[in-house]
């Protein structure tokens, strides 16, 4: 049930966003977020609410680096 | 597909699994790793991460779905009030088909009852300002991800003035059930395998408590597969060399102090109660009922209704499932007369429940 997607924003008006994701569109309420949310940000969408935005940075650095860490050929 | 979809690369997982390997070996007890969240319980069978972790590492679910642990005296006041003239139910899909102690929402619905399912509360909400001249209950159940949107369901038929939506509110959350299992002896818990979506909202500081009484660690982990073994790398690090702190896999969306207004919301709008778990019992402080404000929204004090005489299903063993203490192999229901066709306890019912996901993936 706590099952969230994470989808961009792409149009925002007042406290309501409309999300898309591999061409799925859906409108998510804003109500919830205590972070500032811009066109392009990528949101978890659970329920019909944005309960958090997603560090696109943070997600590429932690990809990077369990590829970096963990591709089987590096661990021998 | 977007790059997200990164976090399931197949190579990435399996080097993991190496290094969880190759750090565990000739270890005698096995690590013994519980995750607290019916969507991590899924994202274990669905993609079959336990055939690759070593026998070193065990990973067991504890009572993280939320429709399993809600006792059937919830369902039976439900199916009562789907039985009231001019009233319409709305819920999420999975509560439909939980059997309470005679009936499912399931067949009352057959019967004629108008119970409609929803993708969100604001579709409820929207039922209730189509219908004013009916009563629209909201079946209001789910842990700490969830519960926000119920209060914000709340807050917005407030502020439109639908006096007409109710909310049959069971919340639960998860910090106290975990506190009561890490005490268990029986269970030895080596570490927790901390909800994704629920520490978005309460952060990754709850749990600390849980490292300094319990000594165990625990780690806020994604629901992708290369995040939950990353989460259990980084426990068999903990575990093996004595720690226990807090640490977050998920950072890509879980901060320490979680999400300040969903929290604000909750406590605005919700008020702590001691929750009755199935499997569990009632544990203090565990459950969120609507606060004394918002009683006009409540559909337990607002509609007088009578329950049926509380029954529980013979032989069924999601009490101890729930608790992490049986897996559902052990159960003389389980692939019997128990099926996901034809369920008989609760978490053969909801799709995140540890009996369905295991008949669904390990049969």
């Amino acid at each position: 049930m706590c099952v969230g997607v994470p989808m961009q924003v792409i149009s925002i008006e007042g406290d309501q966003a409309m999300t898309e994701v591999d061409g799925v569109k859906r409108e998510a309420s804003l109500m919830l977020l205590d972070q500032d949310v811009k066109v392009g940000d990528f949101v978890i969408i659970h329920a019909g609410f944005a309960i958090s935005k997603l560090d696109q940075e943070d997600a590429r650095e932690t990809l990077a680096l369990m590829r970096e860490l963990f591709t089987p050929e590096l661990l021998g | 597909m977007n790059y997200l979809d990164q976090f399931r690369d197949k190579g990435v997982v399996k080097g993991l699994a190496q290094r969880i390997s190759s750090l565990t070996k000739g270890r005698g007890r096995p690590l013994t790793f519980m995750e607290v969240c019916g969507t991590h319980t899924m994202a274990i069978y669905q993609y079959g991460l336990r055939s690759l972790l070593p026998p070193e590492v065990r990973l067991i679910s504890g009572p993280g779905c939320p429709v399993c642990v809600t006792p059937n005296g919830y369902l039976d006041r439900a199916v009562a009030l789907s039985r009231l003239p001019d009233l319409i139910i709305t819920t999420f899909g999975d509560m439909l088909r939980v059997p309470g102690s005679s009936s499912s929402l399931m067949e009352e619905r057959a019967k004629g009852a108008d119970i409609r399912v929803v993708y969100s509360p604001l579709d409820a909400v929207r039922i209730a300002a189509g219908n004013p001249q009916k009563r629209v209950v909201f079946l209001g159940v789910g842990f700490e991800t969830t519960a926000p949107t119920i209060a914000g369901s709340i807050l917005t038929a407030k502020a439109q003035g639908i006096g007409n939506y109710l909310v049959l509110a069971s919340h639960k959350t998860m910090p106290q059930p975990m506190a009561i299992l890490s005490a268990d002896p029986e269970l030895a818990v080596d570490g927790y395998i901390c909800p994704a979506h629920v520490s978005a909202i309460i952060g990754a500081d709850a749990y600390r408590f849980l490292c300094r009484e319990y000594r165990v660690p625990c780690v806020v982990t994604g629901f992708e597969p290369t995040d939950v073994m990353q989460g259990v790398e980084m426990l068999v690090r903990q575990a093996l060399s004595g720690q226990s702190k807090v640490e977050i896999q998920y950072s890509r969306v879980v901060r320490w102090e979680g999400n300040a207004k969903a929290q604000a919301i909750l406590a605005e709008v919700f008020t702590p109660f001691d929750a009755d778990w199935r499997g569990i019992g009632a544990l203090p402080g565990s459950g969120l009922r609507i606060a004394d404000s918002y009683h006009a929204f409540d559909a337990e004090r607002a509609i007088a209704v009578t329950v049926e005489e509380l029954k529980e299903h013979q032989g069924c063993l999601c009490g101890e499932i729930l608790k992490g203490k049986v897996s559902p192999f052990d159960c003389p229901l389980f692939g019997k007369s128990c099926t996901t066709e034809s369920p008989v306890g609760a978490c053969m019912v909801s799709s995140e429940g540890t009996c369905a996901a295991a008949y669904k993936y390990a049969i």
